[in-house]
């Protein structure tokens, strides 16, 4: 059985379409990040397999229960979340609201010391959280989401506004929950801001699923070209430029695009001319570049 | 159960830190103080309990003051929440729509209990100590009544409150919503109603109706609970000229109350139910 199973899945706001019949499946022990820009329909998949709102055609099935029915709310104290954005109650201190969170889930009180220590919080738990910055604020949020170790665990944009240390903190933690076998659910605005660690990757773009894999298998699909970059004496990059007229521009090095199937030949070609190069550098696209790639790619379909 | 029970010590913990107890029953107790003690002045050493006229006074305050305190606390209690995003995160947890609006239901009813028992409480024993009656010769029973449906009226206005919180979009409309409904419990109904009855002076009215039509208000409800509470009570508030047969008997009043705590709840709970989040 599926942790997460989504069939044919819809959700329209008045007349606009949030998702188009979604299909999307989450086994057990997964761990699969929703890509897309802020409106393409994140949040609201999050939502609906929370059971927070009704889809308006389609099925959710989440470990076994329709989100929506009266028995999910037993399947609730399995589920961590970590929402895009929550302001907690200043006036309390960050002991006191996860004692909240943790007796509401039935969770006992004593895992809680090493929650705090498990986000570097346990030195300011007793502080009341007006004094906490934005970072710190975001760690409560996962240690939240952390209570009584859930078998299904969904971050709402994780690491925005972290820096690279305290991110490196959450894929971590992310990863431990992993390895405890639990399945979880990533929501992020941009491909970049992603581990390898992931195992495979949603791209969400206007309500649809564009492209679904892992982060290799995209790169492969998307296919943009490497940049290569050649560095050599003069007397060489004229035999350069001669050898593959008209591919070159030089300007001090030589710079040339080459889609990603054709590399290796070229790279043989290059080094079957037997000549003395001072350096060579292969840029594969990023993330980001492949995102808007499969986000300008898929756009047309839509119309 | 046990989830209300953590809801509940959540929300009043929080009422209790952002010192909105500490400030109401502060500015109730003052409140109280100078109305009943400025009150009490012209009885001298009439026969009339100086508690009498203390119940009369802080009726007629209670009427405006508390569905207005009862009102703030309650009309950003959900649309707060939302707005906040800490009402999606709760909704998460295993706890129905159901348990969230009891929970601050009885919370704020608590804090709005200990502002209300212990500002009276403190203008009542002080007048009692302070008149030439003996202690036990006072009106308890007027006082405990008085308590007792200011209790009621605050539980009114707080489940009127909650309805306003989960139908409304923003806070700001709620507050907006909030500030109109007092008016026209307080004010407002009344004004019409002396309207109908200026209009209606030739005779036309019927003067049971009109009766009714005030008590279906819950505010008024309140006040003839406590006007008529005793003889003294009567006396002092001009309603001892009230036949017997214009008399509504305490239980309908107090049901009238009733009913108007349970359906804005009930209401509450079921739109809150359908809110999309």
């Amino acid at each position: 059985m599926n942790s997460i199973e989504l069939t044919s899945l819809s959700k329209f706001y008045g007349k606009t379409e949030a998702l188009a019949a979604i299909d999307l499946a989450i086994a057990p022990g997964d761990c699969l990040a929703l890509v897309g820009h802020n409106g393409a329909g994140k949040s609201t998949l999050i939502k609906m397999v929370l059971g927070l709102i009704r889809p308006t055609s389609g099925r959710a099935v989440v470990m076994g229960y329709d989100p929506m029915s009266a028995p999910f709310n037993g399947i609730r104290k399995k589920i961590g979340f970590l929402p895009e954005q929550v302001l907690f109650q200043n006036n309390l201190t960050g002991r006191e609201m996860l004692e909240f969170y943790a007796r509401l889930k039935g969770a006992s009180l004593k895992d809680l010391d090493g929650l705090f220590h498990r986000v570097d919080l346990y030195e300011a738990m007793n502080n009341r959280i007006s004094t906490y910055s934005k970072g710190m604020r975001q760690r409560l949020g996962l240690a939240q989401a952390l209570i009584g170790s859930p078998e299904l665990l969904i971050l709402d944009e994780p690491t925005s506004g972290l820096d690279p240390a305290s991110r490196q903190n959450v894929y971590s933690i992310i990863n431990d929950m992993k390895r405890n076998g639990a399945t979880i659910l990533i929501s992020s605005h941009a491909l970049t801001e992603l581990d390898e660690r992931i195992d495979r990757v949603a791209i969400l773009n206007r309500g649809k699923i564009a492209a679904l894999g892992s982060i290799a298998k995209l790169r492969r699909e998307v296919n943009i070209s490497s940049e290569i970059i050649i560095h050599a004496p003069n007397d060489t990059m004229k035999i350069l430029s001669r050898h593959f007229e008209g591919k070159f521009f030089v300007n001090g090095a030589a710079r040339i695009s080459c889609p990603a199937n054709e590399k290796i030949s070229f790279l043989r070609e290059l080094m079957g001319l037997n000549i003395s190069l001072s350096d060579i550098e292969v840029n594969d696209p990023s993330l980001e570049e492949i995102f808007l790639e499969l986000a300008r790619k898929k756009a047309p379909q839509d119309e | 159960m046990n989830r209300i029970w953590t809801l509940v010590i959540k929300e009043s913990r929080d009422g209790y830190r952002n010192r909105w107890v500490v400030m109401v029953t502060l500015v109730m107790t003052l409140l109280a103080l100078t109305l009943s003690l400025l009150g009490s002045t012209p009885t001298g050493t009439t026969s009339i309990s100086p508690l009498a006229v203390t119940v009369v006074s802080l009726s007629s305050l209670s009427i405006f003051f508390i569905p207005l305190i009862a009102l703030l606390l309650a009309y950003d209690s959900v649309v707060g929440e939302a707005e906040r995003g800490t009402l999606t995160l709760l909704l998460t947890y295993p706890v129905s729509r159901t348990e969230v609006i009891l929970g601050k239901f009885i919370s704020h009813l608590f804090l709005l209990s200990i502002a209300i028992v212990i500002g009276y409480g403190i203008a009542g024993l002080t007048i009692s100590f302070a008149g030439e009656n003996g202690f036990a010769d006072q009106e308890w029973e007027s006082f405990l009544r008085l308590l007792l449906s200011s209790v009621l009226l605050g539980a009114v206005f707080l489940s009127i409150g909650y309805t306003i919180s989960v139908t409304v979009k923003e806070s700001t409309t709620a507050a907006a919503a909030a500030i109109g409904i007092w008016l026209l419990f307080v004010l407002l109904y009344d004004m019409g109603l002396l309207a109908l009855l200026a209009a209606g002076s030739d005779g036309g009215i019927n003067g049971e109706l009109v009766k009714w039509l005030m008590l279906i208000n819950p505010t008024d409800s309140y006040r003839m609970f406590n006007l008529t509470s005793s003889s003294d009570t009567a006396l002092l508030s001009g309603m001892a000229g009230l036949s017997s047969e214009h008399r509504v008997s305490d239980i309908s009043l107090i049901l009238i109350m009733l009913f108007w705590i349970i359906t804005p709840l009930v209401a509450a709970i079921a739109i809150f139910k359908r809110r999309q989040l």
